[in-house]
């Protein structure tokens, strides 16, 4: 039946006012669950990681978070996430000072630079890298990159370099260096394609205002394109390195694993996503299980805390706009 | 902003200098893009080249031999049946409640709730994919053992939030000329929402499921806790645990076995190209469908 006929005949039912509807109502009391479910998800996520660390929380406190220990001995039982957090840290900063610079150059090659037959293709590629799972990069780094780097890379770098201390004697292909690179591929995609998008946001007035000032298209790009979208790429690269702190698998593959902290680049390590990855086969006591929940734990802690804080910058940066376009306009 | 337009940087006596500088740079940007390519042609090739020799239908067909001494043939039967089980799964479940969470963000929420249950999806999003792991093992697999339905339940939590968001696009897309036409006519607001706004979004909703399979289906670490004590036999109960692909490219990987590692570059390859199949199709369904619904 057409509406057209409805609306000929008489009057079919009486207007309904402010009547609440059957089917409105639970359409929208269906959806809203849904909506709560996810929200009660989350909550459940850091409930239930506090709940498994229970038992190493309330043995070591928070003295776990410093201690450099891994010892699952029966009778000599002790556990921390110093070595781990050393790691974590040493892995994903430096993953993102290479990345960053990368991804900058990528985003303003494909905003500014590009012709335009590369530019659709090039991007579709870069995204792909995205696509490509941790899994696969993680076989690649420990078949193909780790042995490249240790034959050829890492003993250039320590001969030119080994008065630092960070490019130390090269090892056996697992190692700090090569989780490095790995978390570099990672991340590169995803800021470059943040980047991109912001830079393409930067109203054209702006630029041609600049270019037209005599400037050439890199101070363009200092003067105009760097300091608008500066929160936007703060936010990406803040999300970058939440993807690069939580990375576990890749990472687990190539890192070679150990329990101290070396100032030696091209050493073994651990970080707090790979000693759980690592750690799947299981363990043996509850205080074991409760300390790698320990380490998730924090691991929950640092990403939420990088999510908020690229939320918070996004969200500022957009109150900032807001402002002077409306002034402006 | 030191070169900036706001300082006397643009002097016309350093144009020689400033020129050099921007050329600099420009050559630099076409480095950067041409490192990034290049990884991803090496990575492809490394994978291509040394799956190759192992991809035949004995990795699809046959089930893996652990300690093999001879040379029978092997294959990883179990891992394809496991990941087909385990993604299904997860996104039936994941699926409709995303679908769900984005109407009801998009056509009944007030802003402010929109607003916070859009930060929760993204926080959801941020979780390590490890973390989840952590817990639908403590929430799923502490007393009852590990299942293909613990895998998918971790699986689907790290779609929902993609499924979610690539719904909510498509739905802001829909213009709101088409609901009030259809509020207009006296049709019930979840009628018209239900046979009106969503069927506009199949083709949006259908991409972004693609998207968030390709995401998933390569994801080891939720598995990691939750479906990887399994035997070599293959088997299609989620009661049970699943060996899935990426977990067996994982374990493969740390094999000192090169018959093992040649496997795992198989194994690597088929779900490369199913990956990258299905996001560059996806991605190219998405602009066509996000163009179709913006061309109405």
């Amino acid at each position: 039946m057409s509406s057209a006929q409805a609306s000929a005949d008489a009057p079919r039912r009486p207007f309904t006012g402010r009547r609440v509807r059957f089917g409105d109502l639970s359409l929208q009391v269906v959806a809203g669950a849904a909506a709560l479910a996810t929200t009660v998800l989350v909550g459940l996520i850091v409930w239930k990681v506090i709940d498994g660390a229970r038992p190493a929380l309330s043995k070591y406190g928070l003295g776990f978070v410093g201690r450099i220990a891994w010892n699952p001995v029966l009778g000599h039982e002790l556990y921390g996430a110093g070595s781990f957090l050393f790691g974590t840290a040493i892995t994903s900063v430096l993953a993102l000072i290479l990345a960053a610079p990368l991804a900058m150059g990528v985003a303003l090659f494909l905003t500014e630079l590009a012709p335009r037959v590369l530019r659709a293709p090039v991007t579709a590629l870069v995204e792909t890298l995205a696509a490509v799972p941790s899994v696969v990069l993680g076989l690649w780094g420990i078949l193909v990159l780790g042995p490249a780097l240790r034959d050829h890379i890492e003993p250039t770098l320590h001969s030119a370099l080994g008065f630092i201390p960070l490019f130390g004697e090269p090892g056996s292909g697992s190692s700090i260096f090569t989780a490095v690179i790995v978390l570099t591929i990672m991340i590169l995609p995803i800021v470059s394609s943040i980047s991109r998008e912001l830079f393409l946001g930067v109203p054209h007035e702006l630029k041609e205002g600049a270019l037209a000032l005599g400037t050439t298209r890199w101070e363009m790009v200092r003067g105009v394109m760097f300091p608008y979208a500066r929160g936007g790429v703060a936010a990406a690269l803040i999300l970058g390195l939440g993807r690069a702190l939580g990375e576990a698998i890749a990472v687990t593959q190539v890192i070679g694993g150990g329990v101290f902290i070396k100032a030696n680049l091209f050493g073994t390590g651990d970080t707090l996503a790979s000693k759980i990855a690592a750690s799947y086969q299981g363990s043996t006591t509850k205080l074991q299980t409760g300390s790698l929940v320990y380490l998730a734990l924090i691991l929950l802690v640092f990403s939420l805390a990088a999510n908020i804080a690229a939320q918070w910058v996004v969200r500022r940066v957009a109150h900032r706009h807001g402002i002077t376009r409306g002034g402006h306009a | 902003m030191s070169a900036g337009i706001t300082t006397p940087g643009l002097r016309l006596d350093r144009l020689p200098r400033r020129r050099r500088v921007n050329r600099l740079m420009e050559v630099l940007a076409w480095t950067a893009a041409g490192i990034a390519i290049a990884i991803l042609g090496v990575v492809v090739y490394s994978v291509a080249r040394k799956g190759a020799s192992e991809l035949n239908l004995d990795l699809l067909t046959k089930p893996p031999i652990p300690f093999s001494l001879t040379n029978a043939p092997q294959g990883l039967a179990n891992a394809f049946a496991g990941t087909l089980v385990i993604v299904g799964l997860a996104t039936a479940m994941a699926l409709p409640v995303g679908i769900l969470v984005a109407v009801y963000l998009n056509e009944f929420a007030p802003a402010s709730i929109r607003n916070g249950v859009g930060i929760v999806l993204d926080v959801l999003n941020g979780v390590p994919a490890i973390v989840i792991g952590i817990f639908v093992f403590g929430l799923l697999v502490v007393g009852h053992g590990q299942s293909g339905f613990a895998g998918a339940f971790a699986l689907a939590c790290l779609m929902l939030p993609l499924v979610a968001r690539s719904t909510m696009e498509v739905l802001a897309l829909v213009p709101n000329a088409l609901r009030e036409a259809s509020l207009g006519l006296g049709i019930a607001q979840w009628r018209t929402t239900l046979s009106i706004v969503l069927p506009q979004t199949i083709g949006g909703i259908v991409t972004g499921t693609i998207l968030a399979v390709a995401r998933v289906a390569g994801e080891t670490a939720p598995l990691l806790f939750t479906s990887s004590f399994v035997g070599t036999q293959t088997n299609w109960d989620p009661r049970h645990g699943l060996q899935s692909i990426p977990v067996a490219i994982f374990e493969l990987s740390e094999s000192p076995d090169p018959k093992d590692h040649a496997r795992a570059w198989a194994a690597a390859l088929v779900l490369l190209l199913f990956i990258l199949f299905a996001s560059l199709g996806g991605r190219w369904l998405a602009t066509r469908s996000r163009r179709k619904i913006a061309a109405r």
